[in-house]
């Protein structure tokens, strides 16, 4: 494993400099895995020798990682996986990469993803997509599927994403490594090309719950671009013994891959083996959970796009005849399918006449979601659950069916609508050699809970 | 053309929206400046108000306490739990491609507007008022148009009134009043020119004791209070005139031409957009205490009302309370003078104001506030002690406008001091009376004519050049020819 202080040993040893470029090395290595769309390397290493010379200190000095190329970022084009951003060079920097570069990180890439974020398997790319790092036959998992391989192939020791309904949990899942998914709010948006409103969260995968947990102690924090964000409150805890958790009864299905479950199984074997107490626990609500998140996500992202207009920057279309020609054909280019699919149903959903059936009444349910979960941290201090019903598929074997592509997110859309923390832990292979993970959720602010609990457990 | 007697046949019932712009430093969502006049176009444009990627909006404070400060000269009450929501349609001066506006849970309830109007008050009700920000400015020119954000992000508040209004007169009566109200409460800048006030007309008639109101019209950004009288004239007796036609009145947005006085269709409802409104997630709710709201409303100045019934005791012309009321800094000084130095001497300032000042609606170019009391104070006490004529005073007031000298320094350097010394007058008066010229005059008051002795005292004001005190003039005559 590539950790962060194996590289800070690295850098120690040699330099910044030598350390950054065998990573852009490493990274152009396995550019047939397509996880990332852009290098930044005269940026990065300019900064590797400003760490080389002392001008940039911090606690991630010369430590290189990649970002999911929906953060604004210096040093190449934000595209968002879309023709529609190609060739947007950002003015300036997610606050999340801010704060790392603060610390003296060094981001030495973009990573691929579904274009605007919108999918689960990195398909959706406008530029192509990326391949699993066990398995190039399979997805990488989405939409944050190039920021889990980078991570996974070990060409960085963590790499930021952006989850929404299970962007960075899936993929973490689906390439066996650590995915944390915040409590809504925890991590700034400023600087990050919105999806969903109410509902996008700032994260990072890392290749252990320790690296995830420090990232997340950085990337953390009130920031007053983002009125969203709470105040300050993520710091490491030591592991609280004897803790409660609900293994979720309706993830456990016989729809759901037996592997999946076994290997859930033996994590709450692990979990009960350390102390803690593990039950069964219903959550009746959650077969709801897709029908209310592709009603409101949807809506956020009809409006979050409605800027890309091609009038002030981003793909224009070519001789437009009309404001309105302008307008279609600049979308038209610019949006992938699924891009389009979601507008549509946003723009339907919000319309006169349906926004009170659709719009208002999913928003009710998930008030209702949002009680349920409340009522089981009641009594219980973590859920327990697969992230995904089966290990990485193949490439292309949903893209046909956009509803079988949305089944796949029920496990993670839940914590997405109810603003809670979730994370996803590797919790072995299938037999095919597949990772698989599990997800903890907890409630709004464990954040750092949750990743005690997976760090006690990695440490045995 | 319909007839006086046609248009008599016909009520009309009025509601306007209007749009007020905030007195802001800053943007409703940034950190740019608020005050675009004079600037280049597009150099007052964070990345927020030009809409770029991952841009997040950040709630000014300061529009959100001079919401609460509109509130309270609306009587409104405010929210304690307030929203904003996207209105979304796609034009380029809008770079989100959605306003943000308050569509569901505004900041400032229901209120009302007490409306002076030939001696009478109108109490015109509002259903709401809401916060929103403005949009860019775009510019057409032969086959292509030009964007300007300068104004995108610009604070607004949007005043919605019920449909209270019958007539024109009233139309403007309420916009002149809106604009006092929002002004003195210290809300905008108040800059009609600049278009920090636009009102939206709407307007509809009804045969006389019909029970629904008709169809109507809105006539939108009209800039100034005569325009909307002149809309609403001009909406009424076309909107009459097709219903004498026997043709059904569209419901339509229509502007307004300045150059031809007249209304013309923009959009009809039918291609009205659905603008999809939803809750912005991006902005936490507005939530606000009663111990906020009164805090805030404490530091609203006085308003136009309690001008009113401070002046009662001055006796004034409604002309001159309006044309006083135009501009906040002379009511601000004419009350101060009526606390420090009694009415009589107000009285006499407030028509200098009132004559000098005139009430249009345009700039006079002077800026009271640059004024102090003193001086005028000084003056009107002058008057009141003889030591200036009616007439002088008005020269020297106009003079104290422009000056830094005292009205006494005016009033010598222009030789305009009467003299009340007793002995040089009396040199005169027996100069005047010995003048065989006289002769008749005198002999006239010696057989009880008394009003005779104003040619007298005329003769005497000529020799002296105005300067002599005429009452004192007088008695002396009296003296003499007893």
């Amino acid at each position: 494993m590539t950790n962060i202080a194996e590289i800070q040993s690295q850098i120690k040893a040699s330099s910044a400099r030598s350390v950054v470029e065998a990573a852009l090395t490493k990274a152009r290595d396995n550019e047939n895995y397509h996880a990332l769309l852009s290098f930044t390397d005269s940026r990065a290493l300019e900064r590797a020798d400003k760490v080389d010379s002392g001008q940039i200190t911090g606690r991630l000095a010369g430590v290189p990682f990649v970002v999911k190329d929906n953060f604004l970022a210096f040093g190449a084009p934000t595209t968002a996986a879309s023709h529609m951003l190609e060739s947007f060079q950002a003015p300036l920097q997610a606050t999340a990469i801010e704060k790392l570069e603060a610390e003296g990180a060094i981001c030495i890439g973009k990573a691929n993803l579904d274009a605007f974020a919108h999918g689960g398997s990195t398909e959706n790319s406008a530029f192509g997509p990326t391949k699993n790092a066990f398995d190039m036959s399979r997805v990488a998992g989405g939409s944050s599927g190039g920021s889990a391989v980078v991570t996974a192939l070990h060409i960085v020791p963590f790499a930021l994403g952006s989850d929404t309904g299970g962007s960075i949990r899936q993929p973490a899942s689906f390439n066996g490594v650590v995915g944390v998914k915040p409590t809504y709010g925890t991590v700034s948006r400023y600087g990050v090309v919105a999806m969903a409103s109410s509902t996008d969260t700032i994260g990072t995968f890392a290749t252990s719950a320790a690296d995830a947990e420090f990232i997340m102690s950085i990337i953390s924090g009130r920031d007053a671009r983002d009125m969203t964000t709470l105040p300050d409150f993520f710091v490491p805890q030591a592991i609280r013994p004897a803790q409660k958790i609900g293994l979720i009864k309706e993830f456990m299905s016989d729809e759901v891959d037996p592997e999946v479950r076994a290997r859930t199984n033996e994590y709450a074997e692990r979990l009960r083996a350390e102390g803690h107490v593990v039950e069964e626990v219903s959550l009746p609500i959650v077969q709801y959970t897709l029908a209310m998140y592709y009603i409101i996500v949807p809506a956020e992202v009809s409006s979050n796009l409605a800027r890309y207009d091609g009038i002030r920057y981003g793909h224009r279309a070519a001789a437009p005849t009309s404001l309105g020609d302008l307008y279609g054909r600049s979308r038209d280019e610019g949006f992938v399918a699924e891009n389009k699919r979601r507008i549509m149903i946003g723009s339907y959903v919000l319309s006169s006449g349906f926004f009170d059936a659709y719009y208002q009444q999913a928003q009710k349910a998930r008030t209702l979601l949002i009680r349920a979960f409340n009522e089981l941290f009641e009594s219980y201090d973590v859920l327990l659950g697969p992230v995904t019903p089966t290990p990485a598929f193949r490439l292309g074997e949903n893209t046909s069916d956009p509803i079988k592509m949305y089944l796949a997110d029920i496990m993670t859309v839940p914590a997405s609508l109810a603003g809670i923390p979730a994370i996803s832990v590797p919790a072995g292979v299938s037999q095919a050699g597949l990772p698989i993970g599990v997800q903890l959720i907890g409630q709004r602010r464990s954040d750092a809970n949750l990743l005690s609990l997976a760090r006690s457990l990695e440490e045995k | 053309m319909v007839t006086d007697e046609t248009l008599a046949k016909y009520d009309m019932t009025i509601g306007i929206e209007c749009h007020v712009q905030l007195a802001t430093n800053t943007k409703l969502f940034s950190g740019a400046n608020n005050d675009a006049r004079d600037q280049s176009p597009n150099s007052v444009v964070s990345p927020i108000d030009f809409g770029l990627p991952g841009m997040l909006p950040v709630l000014n404070r300061g529009a959100v306490d001079l919401a609460i400060k509109a509130g309270k000269a609306l009587e409104s009450t405010i929210a304690h739990v307030s929203r904003f929501d996207r209105k979304h349609y796609f034009y380029p001066d809008l770079p989100k491609g959605y306003q943000t506006t308050q569509m569901y849970q505004p900041i400032i309830g229901p209120g009302i507007v007490h409306v002076p109007l030939d001696g009478e008050i109108i109490d015109v009700h509002i259903d709401h008022a809401h916060m929103e920000e403005d949009a860019g400015k775009l510019t057409h020119y032969g086959d292509y148009s030009l964007v300007d954000l300068n104004r995108a992000g610009t604070p607004l508040i949007e005043i919605v009134s019920e449909p209270d209004i019958h007539s024109p007169q009233a139309a403007k009566a309420y916009a002149t009043e809106l604009y006092y109200l929002m002004t003195y409460a210290d809300v905008t800048r108040g800059d009609l020119y600049q278009g920090n006030m636009r009102f939206d007309v709407n307007l509809s008639v009804a045969l006389k004791g019909a029970t629904e109101l008709g169809t109507r019209s809105e006539v939108k950004n009209l800039n100034s209070f005569r325009s909307v009288e002149r809309a609403a004239e001009y909406e009424f007796r076309r909107q009459v005139e097709r219903l004498e036609r026997g043709e059904r009145i569209i419901q339509e947005t229509r502007g307004w031409d300045d150059a031809t006085q007249k209304t013309a269709s923009q959009r009809s409802k039918e291609d009205a957009q659905d603008y999809r409104y939803m809750p912005d997630a991006d902005i936490p709710p507005i939530v606000l205490t009663d111990e906020e709201i009164t805090r805030i409303q404490a530091t609203v100045p006085p308003l136009p009302a309690e001008y009113r019934t401070q002046w009662l005791s001055l006796e004034l012309d409604q002309s001159v309370v309006d044309s006083l009321l135009a501009n906040r800094s002379y009511a601000v000084l004419i009350s101060e003078i009526q606390r420090n130095a009694g009415d009589s001497i107000a009285k006499r300032v407030a028509h200098w104001f009132s004559s000098a000042l005139g009430h249009d609606e345009t700039e006079t170019g002077i800026i009271a506030s640059n004024f102090t009391p003193e001086g005028f104070i000084e003056l009107a006490t002058m008057v009141e002690s003889n030591e200036l004529s009616s007439t002088a005073s008005k020269e020297i007031f106009v003079e104290l406008l422009t000056s830094d000298q005292t009205p006494r320094q005016i009033a010598e350097s222009k030789n305009l001091l009467q003299v009340s010394d007793e002995g040089a007058i009396a040199a005169i008066v027996d100069e005047v009376l010995a003048d065989p010229a006289s002769a008749q005059a005198v002999a006239a008051i010696k057989q009880g004519n008394d009003k005779v002795i104003g040619f007298l005292v005329g003769q005497i004001m000529k020799k002296s050049a105005g300067k002599a005190n005429p009452a004192l003039a007088q008695r002396l005559i009296r003296e003499r020819l007893q």
